[in-house]
């Protein structure tokens, strides 16, 4: 490791970035917008005008939140089209933000991808609009998803707060206790697979997603952006002990490689031999719809800690919905952004649609949902887990300002350790070599320790 | 001498098929059934998957049948699923193969002719600049195309995809190589002295003669439409014009989507569906093979 | 004899890129090449234009755009991971493109020939595989691989064998290269068949008339027709498989860790454009590759075309 002293750079960050953001708000010459901060009344006039939103992502409730927004505001056309689903989404709102031309004026954008977006100047800050105020309406930990250098980058739409879904009946077959710390959780996979080969407590081909969400829930704090300084530590205390216990995992063949959302995953949740997942509370009801076999077999419990007694957590996957930049209608944008993510009617009509986990703390405290027994997991009230979850995240966690392409090269460094069942201390440290390379050729003040 | 009589082909209906006196041979039969056996191994699991539901999809062997017969119910939920999109990115595909296969065959049937039967000034460099563009790996160059068709206005249009596809540099050079193979210069010769006009050569002679290559590459140009996925992928942000593989795809990547609902059977159903128009197709054209070459225009 | 003689002066046999002979220079020809060459300008060289600016000029997300020169050539000629996708992508053009020739011929000249029974069946199963889309493809031999629960496992299982998943890192070229021999046999044989449609009957019947042998006929008159085909398909074949991207990109959803961003120096190129928004260094890799292509290409045409055309 190497040491790159960044003072300097510290001291001129912050005035850097506000240099930055001024020049993008200048550069798409929509100033008047963003430069003082709209009043209720000029948000009644917007929404009382004839105008049209247009509206890209890929989730499935979007569409009947944007009926009721148009039932709400007759005046108002909104147009929700599906681009594609991850990637090719992101590819798509990226090359309308190269040409300066085609983008939607909302797009749904996941956590890990906000810092990019919002640096490269394609989103909109949303505190003239007024979307400081909602602050307290969320959770702290979706909150600080959508804060990029103390701007307001969209609006928590889902949270992915962790916790632990296991297949109950293969678990009470082999007389496997659920696992509440990870020591238990490693010896529980020990005993799944030694009594069947076949059998494994999860799969782990090496996922960022995954990785990153456990060295958070562990305490660590790999990346840590102020303006355009970016330092990287991808062997802090947190980071290390979630790679050590993961290395006896993997080295001793405990968890499956088989990548998650293949066919041989869903084949593997359904006929039992994938036997749990630490995940994102959303999977909930992914698992109804795409492993209908399983019903009545699984059930969740809080995700593994680390020491015992702790209830802390981790954010896997959620996401936000942004307005960006070259919309022309960002008044109407942020309205439609409120409804959707910050009253109740919208996260309603949301949960009823997907069985999602609502990021405002008033619907997460709603008894209606909270006590809500689920077929599927045998009649558990399994939202009630998942609230907690929902306010046990670990705090302070970022992501970096380029954690897309990190994301992406990280099966060359990690995924190799997982492939040959070396050191993932080892795979960590090349991938810090690849995110600091990367981020000093993008023009960032990278420092790694 | 020997180059008049190689198009004297009118006196005998086929080629090699036409010799009676050679023998079936079993072995080359065996050898050719395992080969098929071989190409058949995917597509056979395909076909079986598509009579599954959702359901027994990931809960059984792969290549049996298993659970109720669904075939027929996967078949309408495709066709009805969503508003009936499917039959929408049908159309669309249709759309993209008439013109953009059909352009693509034409224009290199138009090309490859010129390169064949005529010494124009540059005709050594259209060949150096066609091959070497072609060596530029394509889906590196989707952004430059991308930027400088969102200039113009092109993207999000069906002439995003439809432009790029009239392209078939593979096409071009083919033709050319049947022309030279199979147009004479003399019949061209005689016309001309007869005072027909080029284009008129071209389409009356010249085009008859060179059927089977233009069947050929009008197959290739179909294929090659209809699968094509990369380039409207990044063209088109709107569903209503996706072609068939790319809203089949993201049917697919419905999957990995949090409250997607996984839609396997559908993709499985969607695929086989897609790859049968493409199949009637090539039966049909397959026969232009058999009399493309007997073509009646040929005197001597 | 006379009929080898007689092939010599087929133009197709005799080279893969004809000559014309005697007719004059006129711009008659452009009228024919015209609607070709302005789509053309047009969809695919402007785009390499752009490139080729694109190659001399730095973007980063924080300091915006300058120009660097040679800066991201230079780069490109130290880079290692490039040149690791282009060993690999040798080595797969090795493995993977004889056999499918191979294939596609014996195919061609099984079906052409009249002793093969139901040859019109097995066009189009061989021909079939083309017409599934790589997302189709994928999937299906994804089935077929998986050593947990695919069929690779069904036959462990049966057989109490361990044989090792196509999709571990030592093995994951050689299903590459079976998903492109199984996808495009079919293609290259249908060039290959198309072109044996043109041999003249006479040829068959004077080979007839002297007795010749099918070996014969095959050696003498079929091969020296399809070897124009044959280069052509050779060159394509280069180009295809210098352009390696669909299949690895696919398969990398199944087994990441086998594939590396790197795999080939189109997916560096595409991974760099869409993940790291390097545009102007995916350019320079794209035009770095392609002039390699093409070096490949050329060398494989003359050395294809060298004997005839002296």
């Amino acid at each position: 490791m190497f040491a790159f002293t960044a003072k300097k750079g510290r001291i001129v960050g912050a005035a850097a970035i506000t240099a930055l953001l001024a020049g993008t708000v200048a550069a798409c010459g929509d100033s008047q917008d963003t430069a003082q901060t709209t009043s209720p009344a000029d948000a009644e006039a917007a929404l009382s005008e004839e105008s049209s939103l247009l509206v890209w992502g890929w989730d499935p409730a979007i569409q009947p939140v944007a009926d009721a927004f148009e039932a709400k505001y007759p005046n108002i056309d909104v147009e929700v089209v599906n681009v594609g689903t991850g990637s090719d989404h992101y590819t798509k709102v990226q090359n309308a933000i190269t040409a300066s031309s085609g983008a939607p004026d909302l797009a749904q954008m996941e956590y890990y991808a906000i810092p990019q977006f919002a640096l490269s100047g394609g989103l909109a800050d949303l505190t003239a609009l007024g979307a400081g105020e909602l602050e307290s309406s969320y959770t702290p930990a979706a909150w600080n998803n959508v804060v990029v250098n103390d701007a307001i980058y969209g609006l928590p739409w889902g949270t992915g707060p962790m916790a632990l879904f296991y297949n109950k009946a293969v678990f009470d077959e082999h007389g496997v206790e659920v696992p509440g710390t990870w020591d238990e959780y490693v010896a529980a996979a020990k005993t799944l697979h030694e009594a069947d080969p076949d059998l494994y407590i999860t799969n782990d081909a090496g996922d960022a997603g995954f990785a990153t969400s456990m060295m958070w829930q562990a305490g660590g704090q790999p990346f840590q952006i102020d303006g355009t300084n970016v330092s990287v530590n991808l062997q802090d205390e947190g980071s290390m002990k979630w790679a050590n216990t993961w290395n006896e995992l993997v080295q001793n063949d405990l968890v499956a490689p088989i990548s998650s959302w293949s066919d041989e995953w869903y084949q593997g949740l359904s006929n039992g031999s994938i036997a749990s997942l630490t995940i994102g509370a959303w999977m909930a009801g992914n698992l109804e719809s795409g492993v209908p076999d399983g019903a009545g077999d699984w059930r969740v419990a809080p995700m593994p800690v680390w020491n015992e007694g702790d209830t802390t957590t981790a954010e896997n996957g959620g996401g936000a919905f942004s307005v960006l930049e070259q919309s022309d209608n960002k008044v109407v944008a942020q309205e439609f952004l409120e409804f959707m993510t910050a009253s109740s009617e919208g996260q309603k009509i949301t949960l009823d649609t997907v069985d999602g986990i609502p990021s405002t703390v008033a619907e997460l405290s709603d008894e209606q949902w909270l006590n809500r027994e689920w077929e599927y997991f045998g009649g558990q009230q399994v939202n009630q887990v998942l609230a907690d979850a929902a306010n046990n995240v670990v705090e302070g966690w970022q992501y970096l300002p380029f954690q897309v392409f990190a994301n992406s090269v990280f099966a060359d460094s990690v995924g190799q350790s997982y492939a040959n069942k070396s050191d993932i201390n080892a795979g960590l440290s090349q991938w810090q070599d690849a995110i600091v390379s990367y981020g000093e050729q993008q023009g960032f003040e990278v420092s790694a320790q | 001498m020997a180059a008049l009589s190689r198009y004297r082909k009118d006196t005998s209906v086929l080629s090699s098929v036409g010799v009676p006196k050679i023998k079936r041979s079993p072995l080359l039969f065996a050898l050719m059934l395992f080969i098929a056996g071989y190409i058949l191994l995917p597509l056979t699991w395909l076909v079986v998957n598509s009579t599954k539901t959702q359901k027994s999809l990931f809960s059984s062997f792969g290549l049996w049948f298993s659970g109720e017969f669904a075939l027929f119910d996967n078949i309408s939920k495709v066709l009805t699923y969503d508003d009936g999109v499917f039959v929408r990115w049908l159309a669309n595909t249709a759309l993209y193969v008439v013109v953009g296969a059909g352009g693509a065959t034409l224009l290199a049937a138009l090309g490859g002719y010129a390169l064949a039967k005529f010494n124009f000034p540059g005709r050594r460099g259209v060949f150096i600049l066609v091959l070497a563009s072609l060596s530029i790996p394509g889906t590196a160059l989707a952004v430059p195309t991308f930027l400088l068709f969102s200039q113009i206005g092109l993207t999000n249009t069906p002439w995003a995809v439809i432009l790029p596809s009239l392209i078939n540099p593979f096409g071009l050079y083919l033709i050319w190589i049947y022309a030279s193979e199979s147009v004479p210069t003399s019949l061209l010769e005689a016309a001309r002295l007869d005072g027909a006009r080029e284009f008129r050569i071209f389409f009356t002679i010249a085009f008859r003669l060179l059927t089977p290559g233009l069947i050929t590459v009008l197959l290739f140009s179909i294929v090659a439409t209809w699968n094509n996925y990369f380039l409207p992928l990044i063209m088109l942000s709107d569903p209503q014009w996706y072609p068939l593989t790319v809203g089949l795809n993201q049917w697919n990547a419905q999957s990995s989507t949090v409250g997607g609902e996984p839609i396997y059977n559908l993709v499985i159903t969607g695929s086989l569906l897609a790859i049968i128009p493409i199949i009637a197709i090539f039966l049909y054209l397959q026969r232009y093979w058999q009399s493309g070459l007997v073509a009646g225009s040929v005197k001597q | 004899m006379t009929l080898t003689r007689e092939v010599e002066t087929h133009p197709g046999a005799a080279s893969s890129m004809p000559v014309i002979r005697r007719s004059r220079r006129s711009w008659t020809g452009w009228g024919f090449m015209a609607p070709f060459m302005i789509v053309f300008l047009f969809v695919l060289l402007a785009p390499v234009l752009y490139s080729v600016y694109l190659s001399v000029y730095d973007t980063k997300l924080i300091g915006g755009t300058q120009f660097v020169g040679m800066d991201n050539y230079i780069r490109v000629m130290n880079d290692p991971q490039f040149w690791d996708g282009v060993v690999r992508i040798l080595k797969f053009f090795a493995i993977q493109v004889p056999i499918m020739i191979f294939l596609a011929l014996g195919a061609a000249l099984a079906i052409d020939s009249a002793r093969l029974r139901a040859s019109g069946f097995f066009r189009i199963i061989i021909f079939m595989p083309y017409a599934v889309p790589a997302v189709v493809a994928t999937l299906m031999w994804g089935f077929i691989f998986g050593d947990r629960f695919g069929l690779v496992a069904n036959l462990n299982d049966f057989l109490n064998a361990s044989i090792p998943s196509p999709l571990t890192s030592s093995l994951i070229l050689l299903a590459i290269a079976n998903i492109q021999v199984w996808t495009f046999t079919g293609y290259n044989m249908l060039i290959f068949y198309s072109t044996l449609r043109t041999i003249p009957e006479e040829l068959y019947e004077a080979a007839d008339l002297d007795g010749a042998n099918q070996w014969w006929v095959i050696r003498s008159i079929k091969l020296p027709a399809l070897r124009g085909s044959m280069v052509i398909a050779l060159v394509f074949s280069v180009i295809g498989s210098f352009q390696l991207f669909n299949e690895p990109n696919v398969l990398k959803g199944l087994a990441p860790n086998s594939i590396s961003s790197f795999f080939t120096p189109n997916m560096y190129a595409y991974n760099l454009s869409f993940s790291g928004q390097q545009y102007n260094y995916s350019a320079t890799v794209a035009l770095v590759m392609g002039v390699l292509t093409m070096i490949v290409a050329y060398s494989v045409q003359h050395f294809g075309t060298r004997k005839d055309e002296r």
